[in-house]
């Protein structure tokens, strides 16, 4: 789970890691209400949305009056923002980060994540801040340093201060810098995180450290220990799909293809895509209906996917193992006839009662394409999505010669 | 012979009472020599009772100390399951294999850290995978038995419906298999495709093996270059999620791309580096193998 920067802040004050002053706001006028009540003479407009590279695309600005920070919040708030990681769309901006003016001497990175070759949590820092930081490692790794930390003894303050003194904190801030490093790990830790970032972390010419950013996402499978952390969920920023099926325990992921996909089995889900690709497709989503496959479940995963309005087919793949060919295709029928589901359908069924399931859905007179394999099924959700695009070309060119007549 | 588990093993079943834990207790039980090798449960708060005639201890020490015990089976939930997990290596057990999905991250950390630390002996296989069978002798997890057939492949896999898959290809083109394990699709897990590899090479029961991966993390690239150094039996390999946006975790927790590393392009050209055989297309999986058997 991903949370906002102004959410992440607040965890951060709580731990003891330094931050500048500021306050979210939902509308133009509580943005001007912020920065009144922060004073001063600098404010920073900041656009909230669950994607990095915000500065890049324009959802970072500097004000220095009041009448400035209106127009820049006015500007920002309800802006299709556009960032590396959001897409061609881009994000609606709905939230915004009013803060105080950061007197910057240094940029510095610094991130924390679960390294599942040594599996232990890997600190990482760099004197390369404010940057793309995965083009830092793939171009220069060796401006990166990096602790792996002993769970049982935790980040040592000789550690992160050695780590605080190779990206270049002065002297004088390394001792301050330390010991945001080892309440950074502490919040990791307790907050159950998957990913803790500070880009940048800055040295202010008042030689403070400060977290002047903040990213955290969260370990799904700890949520149920956390519901303050679950309170901050943002639907907003969620592909409205993923937030329906979610409801139903579907696990399904939204791509830019046109051929459905629903399978039982998150590494089948995928092969399942592959093969759809494999042979000239483009899948439109992923989505693994899970172990224990309800009809009810199938209709919610079909209603789902035909919401899309870009899927032109859909492939359905399942491997019967606890859960019975013949249960899914029932549920397939019943689906089926409640979407009333007008594109081509191609189900492939194996395991067990293969034979009883492939008989329900011959015997439901739907025109239901019966796939042998995986790579047949892949063969002919193609090749109908074909068909039916040279007929409708075939009508067209029937009416432009009555036209002619 | 076989690898981890053959119908010798006794085991335990952590999480015998629960609803997942009795389902398919009853499956694996029917399943060949089954009816021996499930001796013990364990449920503290129903101790000296039984599952269908399995006795249940209070602990798993317990339960090896009365049924001599060596593998354990855990389907308990997520906020207990690490704990269970830790209660089997206390047992001193050879195997312990956790089906449980939804473990957080941090629990397992500190379960792998431990195990290093004081040294432990056990295996962990999981969690969060289908388990391990050995066709003909003995099932223990939530696979389906009957698409399985004894034989010498061995196939190892993060992903549970993708080793029935491959296991399923192989049944029909008549090649059996010496076992099949799926070792989780969790980031933080026990053995790993590796540490198969080493097992099935020194198994004098197994000829050839089938590597299934998925995107993230870069377990299938240590194996394969374990392989072109060590392994004298050839292999053959998928992995799952060539059409995998980066950043999106595709069901299982580990299956993820990020920071551009984990995509299964680059897995797979390490892979085909190191020899091991490739196939792109997952329905070719079986047929691919039966190429390289001589």
């Amino acid at each position: 789970m991903k949370i906002h920067e102004y959410q992440g802040k607040e965890i951060f004050r709580k731990y003891g890691v330094p931050t500048p002053r500021g306050y979210p706001a939902m509308s133009v006028d509580e943005a001007v209400e912020a920065a009144r009540k922060l004073g001063g003479k600098v404010w920073v407009v900041k656009a909230q949305i669950h994607a990095g590279g915000r500065g890049k695309g324009g959802g970072v600005k500097v004000a220095r009056s009041l009448d400035e920070v209106r127009d820049l919040s006015k500007k920002i708030l309800g802006m299709q923002l556009k960032t590396h990681q959001t897409g061609p769309q881009g994000q609606k901006v709905r939230r915004l980060l009013v803060e105080e003016g950061a007197d910057i001497k240094k940029e510095l990175y610094v991130g924390m994540l679960v390294d599942r070759g040594t599996q232990k949590v890997v600190l990482m820092a760099s004197a390369a801040g404010g940057m793309d930081i995965e083009e830092v490692a793939a171009k220069t790794p060796e401006k990166i340093h990096k602790v792996f930390i002993d769970p049982a003894s935790g980040l040592t303050s000789a550690e992160a201060a050695d780590v605080a003194a190779k990206i270049g904190i002065p002297s004088w801030s390394v001792q301050q810098c330390a010991s945001l490093l080892k309440a950074l790990y502490k919040c990791f830790l307790e907050t159950d995180a998957s990913l803790v970032e500070i880009n940048p972390l800055i040295v202010t010419n008042q030689e403070k450290v400060i977290a002047l950013d903040s990213k955290m996402n969260f370990d799904d499978n700890a949520l149920f220990r956390h519901p303050d952390l679950v309170a901050l969920r943002d639907l907003d920023e969620e592909d409205p799909l993923e937030v329906e099926a979610s409801k139903y325990d579907l696990n399904y992921i939204s791509l830019d293809g046109n051929i459905g996909c629903m399978v039982n089995g998150a590494g089948l889900a995928m092969a399942t895509m592959d093969t759809v690709k494999l042979f000239g497709g483009s899948p439109a989503n992923f989505l693994d209906v899970g172990g224990g496959a309800t009809a009810e479940k199938v209709t919610a995963a079909f209603k789902i996917m035909l919401s899309n309005p870009k899927v032109k087919a859909i492939l359905v793949n399942i491997f019967g193992g606890i859960m019975k060919c013949d249960t899914i295709a029932s549920g397939v029928v019943a689906a089926a006839r409640e979407t009333k589901i007008s594109v081509p359908l191609v189900v492939r069924m194996k395991g067990t009662n293969e034979d009883l399931g492939k008989k329900i859905l011959k015997d439901s007179g739907l025109p239901i394409i019966s796939a042998d394999n995986m790579g047949d099924a892949g063969k002919k959700v193609v090749a109908a999505i074909k068909k039916k695009a040279v007929k409708k070309k075939k009508v067209v060119v029937k009416r432009k010669v009555k036209k002619k007549k | 012979m076989s690898i981890l588990i053959n119908k010798d093993t006794r085991v335990v079943t952590q999480g015998i009472t629960g609803k997942t834990g009795m389902f398919h207790t009853q499956t694996s039980r029917a399943y060949a020599n089954g009816k021996a090798c499930y001796v013990a449960g364990v449920n503290p708060k129903k101790a000296g009772e039984d599952f269908e005639g399995i006795p249940i201890f209070g602990s798993v020490k317990d339960a090896k100390a009365k049924t001599g015990v060596n593998v354990s089976v855990i389907y308990v939930p997520p906020p207990f399951a690490a704990a269970a997990i830790w209660e089997a290596i206390e047992a001193d057990l050879d195997l312990v294999i956790c089906i449980t999905e939804g473990i957080p991250v941090r629990d397992m950390v500190e379960v792998r850290d431990r195990m290093r630390r004081e040294n432990r002996r056990t295996k962990l296989v999981g969690p969060n995978c289908p388990g391990v069978i050995t066709p003909g002798e003995i099932k223990i997890g939530i696979m389906p038995g009957h698409i399985h057939k004894k034989g010498r492949v061995g196939v190892v896999s993060r992903s549970g419906t993708l080793t029935y898959e491959a296991v399923g290809q192989l049944t029909e083109l008549g090649i059996g298999q010496s076992s099949a394990v799926g070792i989780g699709g969790d980031p933080v897990n026990g053995l790993k495709h590796i540490d198969v590899m080493q097992l099935f090479n020194e198994d004098k029961e197994t000829d050839a093996v089938i590597m299934i991966g998925e995107i993230g993390g870069s377990d299938e690239e240590d194996a394969a270059r374990w392989v072109k150094k060590n392994m004298k039996k050839p292999v053959v390999g998928f992995i799952a999620g060539i059409t995998a946006p980066p950043g999106k975790r595709m069901g299982h927790a580990g299956a993820i791309i990020s920071g551009g590393k984990g995509t299964a392009q680059e897995k797979l050209a390490v892979m085909e580096e190191c020899g091991i055989k490739v196939t792109r297309n997952p329905a070719e999986m079986g047929r691919t193998l039966k190429s390289i058997l001589k």
